[in-house]
């Protein structure tokens, strides 16, 4: 059972820094990934204009028949989101998991140039054992 | 309130021990700042060679410090003078102060008779930082291995010291390896010790 479909990471003006995609369900070719990266950039955006309720700070869960979409958005403006089956629990702590990685693996690491896609060879490392655990966690029930 | 109370009087500052310090520091603040070091080293070369030899003489001037503050710490302002003293104060006084831990092992080189090992698991300047593909076999580590070489050759035991990745078994990440290559003179010395 794969739990989530996929991870992105853009960066404050919209462009995709990371992606991966787990399992076979949901998988998208470069372009399509890059899309959706701005697409949900500008969505989130909007969606702050159009909240009826002040203080909205975008997007957090949308829902759809075969996918959950969960996004994350830290202070300095990069979003995480995962796709994943509809209902799957505990997403956002493993999207603040996931930022906790990222501030350490990718922003303490000198030779990553902000705003540029992730390369980094301990982040993907300490990824796939976050989101390897998660899913053991989820089987587990 | 601040100076109200037992006040101990001290005439000399010289007279005063020597504290202990601060044991800890802020790994987010020192890993941060540790990246800024490589990344200004970066901007001011053009070659990893270059960059490499930056690093370690950073370090360089870290281990000499080391050595005065330890020694009169730690030593009572002794200091060690045999090939296997220092080698085991840098191994293990040396470490657990700037890292916390003491390293995980210190080895005799199997070809050569004047080379020594200290490798560390995990280095501590390494926790965070992924080298990209295109740098090849470049370690930050050469930071480390700067202090190494300036307390070794500050105690009188010049050595050309050099930060490796070194490949484990059954490890997705490879060790780190600080090979140290001590100068004739040293061993010239050691031999006529006995």
């Amino acid at each position: 059972m794969a739990a989530i479909y996929s991870l992105y990471i853009i960066n404050k003006s919209g462009g995709l820094i990371f992606y991966k995609d787990y399992g076979s369900a949901g998988r998208m070719d470069t372009n399509d990934s890059l899309r959706l990266a701005s697409l949900w950039h500008s969505m989130h955006a909007i969606s702050q204009q159009l909240s009826p309720v002040n203080g909205c700070a975008g997007i957090e869960l949308l829902q759809a028949d075969n996918f959950d979409l969960h996004c994350f958005q830290s202070l300095t403006g990069t979003k995480f989101f995962v796709v994943c089956e509809p209902g799957s629990p505990h997403m956002e702590s493993l999207l603040k998991y996931i930022y906790e990685l990222y501030t350490d693996y990718v922003l303490k690491n000198p030779f990553y140039e902000m705003e540029m896609p992730i390369r980094c060879e301990l982040f993907d490392i300490n990824l796939s054992q976050a989101v390897q655990k998660d899913r053991v966690a989820l089987l587990g029930r | 309130m601040i100076g109200v109370g037992k006040m101990k009087q001290y005439t000399n500052v010289l007279e005063r021990p020597l504290s202990k310090g601060k044991q800890e520091v802020s790994l987010s603040g020192f890993a941060f700042l540790f990246s800024e070091l490589v990344q200004y080293n970066q901007t001011q070369v053009d070659n990893i060679t270059e960059l490499e030899r930056r690093l370690e003489d950073a370090g360089y001037a870290v281990g000499a410090r080391i050595l005065e503050l330890l020694c009169h710490r730690e030593k009572g302002n002794r200091r060690e003078t045999r090939l296997l003293g220092i080698l085991s104060f840098v191994h293990s006084t040396v470490w657990k102060v700037l890292f916390g831990k003491v390293a995980d092992s210190l080895e005799k080189g199997t070809e050569h008779e004047d080379e020594y090992m200290i490798s560390e698991k995990e280095l501590l300047v390494n926790r965070f930082i992924s080298i990209p593909k295109d740098m090849g076999a470049f370690n930050c580590g050469a930071f480390v291995a700067g202090i190494v070489r300036g307390v070794l050759e500050n105690a009188g035991f010049p050595a050309v010291v050099t930060a490796h990745f070194v490949p484990v078994e059954g490890q997705q990440r490879p060790r780190t390896t600080i090979l140290i290559k001590f100068a004739e003179e040293v061993l010239r010395r050691e031999a006529r010790l006995g």
